[in-house]
């Protein structure tokens, strides 16, 4: 296991920030950490980097107990979500600065320093901005430059606290296939915390979701979002319908196949693509009605309403690829069949 | 296409900043008017006075060795409660911008307490404490070592009046830069001393320095707290304020008026000084951003 954390819990006065966390990242993997804000994520990091103190539980860095090592001593690169670079110094002076503060035995020589600075520059490609201040760097050129910065002392585990949260669409998508091509290059065991949950299911060959303080799930980002462990998770993850077999209004769900035989619980998620769709013949007691719809690219989102009632919580969501919806010929108003292929079971 | 848009640029303005020309004319004359009667034309007096009597009599009043010792006096004063006051505020800048801990607030009034106490109460205080009849002094006579009137309680009393300096002007700004940048350092294996020369004081140092600026005008400048402790002893305790008010009141004008412009001579110099610091500030923010 490359970074192992033990029985961590934090309170920040009455707060749980972390109750009582474990957990195991094995060597290379590239984990995001994903929750709510206030879910704790940010400081299970900070604890991992060192730059808080949990006050419970350990850390243990490729076998070694760091728990009360100073985060000096333990060989971690930190991206911070504001960057943090040091606004009076040039780009050079700020990927060099980790090579520069070295004790003066270890401290490499001076044209060392210079390749190895330009080197990394090369890496995140910004090697033409040597010269420049951070004020003068764009949000994503100063994201890669506070990257190659961490990278500049070789760290055993690389953490990254928001790396895309203050950047503009367009960068974040750009940003974050160059984050997992370059993990992929260097594997380097990388953690980052995130709020969203597209950016983790992308970017991380492993998620751990976590809610107030506590590990919701962990596992590969197919297995979350395919087989959740809970209502929250499922929630979370991708977008869910919700219907609870308790609602005095519930039984059109049998007929759109939820039946009662394969019930393991009172509340059902159904993903959008779990929903089939048909228009309904004439005489049919179709329950719902296609209100509207919206073109998400290759899938169209389509809504819902159940007949005779009316709030926005009856709506019902599902998706379809494009040609698909076109083959059915439907219009704004038209009663519909709808027919539930699979359900995930909460109690 | 330049030259228009900058024109209409200046005429949005003018539209944006319509008060009547009447207004703008009266405001600016009155602010002249004021900073004529009660700032220019006292300096001016102090030079018309001071010349009175010639060049001769000026300088001789300047190199008497009482005036010449009352220099040096305040010269030593500022010298060490600078650096003093200096040390002072940044560890209590960096204690409050940086930790959060019970009586905080508390704190960050004490600080202030120097600004809004009386300079003549400072003074008092010492004196209720060292002096002969005080707490302290009947041991500190015993052992024979002298705190009122004589120079350690000026040093002690300027310091009491000049220690928000360094720490006001440095609160607001680290806490205002927070302590992301450190947290980087630590992470990149400096060390405390390393984080602290390499990225917190240079963040600090244009602040710092004007601190430490305003800090040493009024150390120089203090009157009330230093004129309850020094005895006023010609050529011992005299500092450069307490020599103009000494010799004012001996009817010696040339001589009080002398020390005057030398003193004025020195808030010219701090202006001067501080006007360059932030040009100098200006500069280093348009080089970088």
């Amino acid at each position: 296991m490359s970074i192992s954390v033990n029985h961590i819990s934090k309170h920040f006065g009455a707060f749980t920030a972390l109750d009582n966390i474990s957990l195991d990242i094995p060597e290379g993997e590239l984990v995001a950490l994903l929750g709510p804000s206030g879910c704790g994520k940010t400081t299970l990091l900070r604890i991992i980097a060192g730059l808080e103190r949990a006050d419970q539980g350990d850390v243990f860095l490729k076998g070694d107990k760091v728990t009360d090592k100073p985060v000096k001593n333990r060989q971690i690169g930190f991206v911070f979500q504001h960057y943090a670079l040091f606004r009076h110094m040039s780009v050079f002076e700020n990927v060099a600065f980790g090579l520069r503060v070295k004790p003066r035995r270890e401290r490499p020589s001076n044209d060392a320093v210079t390749k190895k600075v330009h080197a990394l520059l090369e890496l995140v490609q910004l090697d033409w901005l040597h010269d420049r201040y951070p004020d003068q760097l764009s949000g994503g050129q100063r994201q890669r430059i506070a990257l190659a910065r961490a990278l500049a002392v070789e760290p055993s585990v690389l953490l990254l606290d928001e790396p895309f949260g203050a950047l503009d669409a367009s960068v974040r998508k750009d940003l974050r296939q160059w984050l997992r091509n370059l993990h992929h290059d260097l594997n380097v065991t990388s953690i980052f915390v995130t709020h969203d949950q597209e950016e983790a299911m992308e970017v991380a060959s492993q998620v751990v979701v976590l809610n107030h303080g506590r590990i919701e799930q962990q596992g590969a980002p197919g297995d979350i979002y395919d087989n959740p462990a809970n209502a929250f998770v499922s929630r979370f993850i991708g977008h869910t319908n919700i219907f609870d077999l308790e609602e005095h209004d519930a039984d059109w769900l049998q007929t759109a196949g939820l039946s009662t035989a394969q019930q393991k619980g009172r509340i059902a998620h159904v993903r959008p693509h779990d929903i089939v769709i048909e228009k309904s013949t004439a005489n049919s007691d179709a329950f719902v009605t296609l209100k509207d719809w919206q073109h998400l690219g290759a899938l169209i989102r389509i809504e819902l309403v159940k007949n005779g009632s009316n709030g926005p919580a009856a709506s019902v969501y599902a998706e379809m690829p494009n040609k698909q919806f076109k083959r059915l010929h439907l219009n704004k108003g038209d009663k519909v069949d709808l027919r539930i292929r699979h359900a995930h079971w909460f109690h | 296409m330049n030259a228009v848009s900058a024109y209409s640029f200046i005429a949005s303005k003018k539209l944006t900043l319509s008060d009547p020309d009447w207004i703008r004319y009266a405001l600016i004359g009155l602010t002249l008017g004021i900073i004529g009667l009660f700032l220019v034309l006292p300096l001016l007096t102090v030079l018309i006075e001071a010349f009175a009597k010639g060049w001769a009599a000026y300088s001789a009043s300047l190199t008497h060795p009482d005036a010449l010792a009352a220099m040096r006096l305040t010269l030593l004063v500022a010298v060490v409660t600078v650096p003093l006051t200096t040390v002072f505020g940044v560890s209590a800048a960096w204690a409050i911008a940086r930790f959060d801990f019970r009586g905080k607030s508390l704190l960050i009034t004490l600080i202030d307490l120097p600004f809004s106490v009386s300079p003549v109460i400072a003074g008092l205080i010492y004196v209720l404490i060292f002096g002969a009849q005080g707490w302290l002094g009947p041991w500190f006579s015993d052992h024979d070592i002298k705190i009122i009137f004589a120079v350690p309680g000026i040093i002690l009393a300027t310091l009491f009046v000049t220690f928000p300096f360094v720490a006001r002007e440095l609160i607001p700004l680290m806490q205002e830069i927070g302590h992301e940048e450190e947290e980087a350092a630590l992470s990149l294996g400096a060390s405390g001393r390393q984080t602290f020369f390499k990225v917190t004081m240079p963040n600090v140092k244009w602040g710092l320095l004007n601190g430490v600026l305003l800090c040493n005008a009024r150390a120089m400048g203090e009157f009330g707290a230093v004129s309850v402790v020094s005895g006023h002893i010609r050529g011992l305790t005299n500092t450069l304020p307490l020599h103009v008010e000494v010799s004012y009141n001996e009817y010696d004008f040339v001589g009080s008026f002398a020390g005057a412009s030398a003193l004025a001579a020195l808030a010219v110099v701090t202006l001067v000084l501080k006007t360059v610091l932030e040009w100098k500030q200006n500069q280093d923010k348009r080089l970088k951003g």
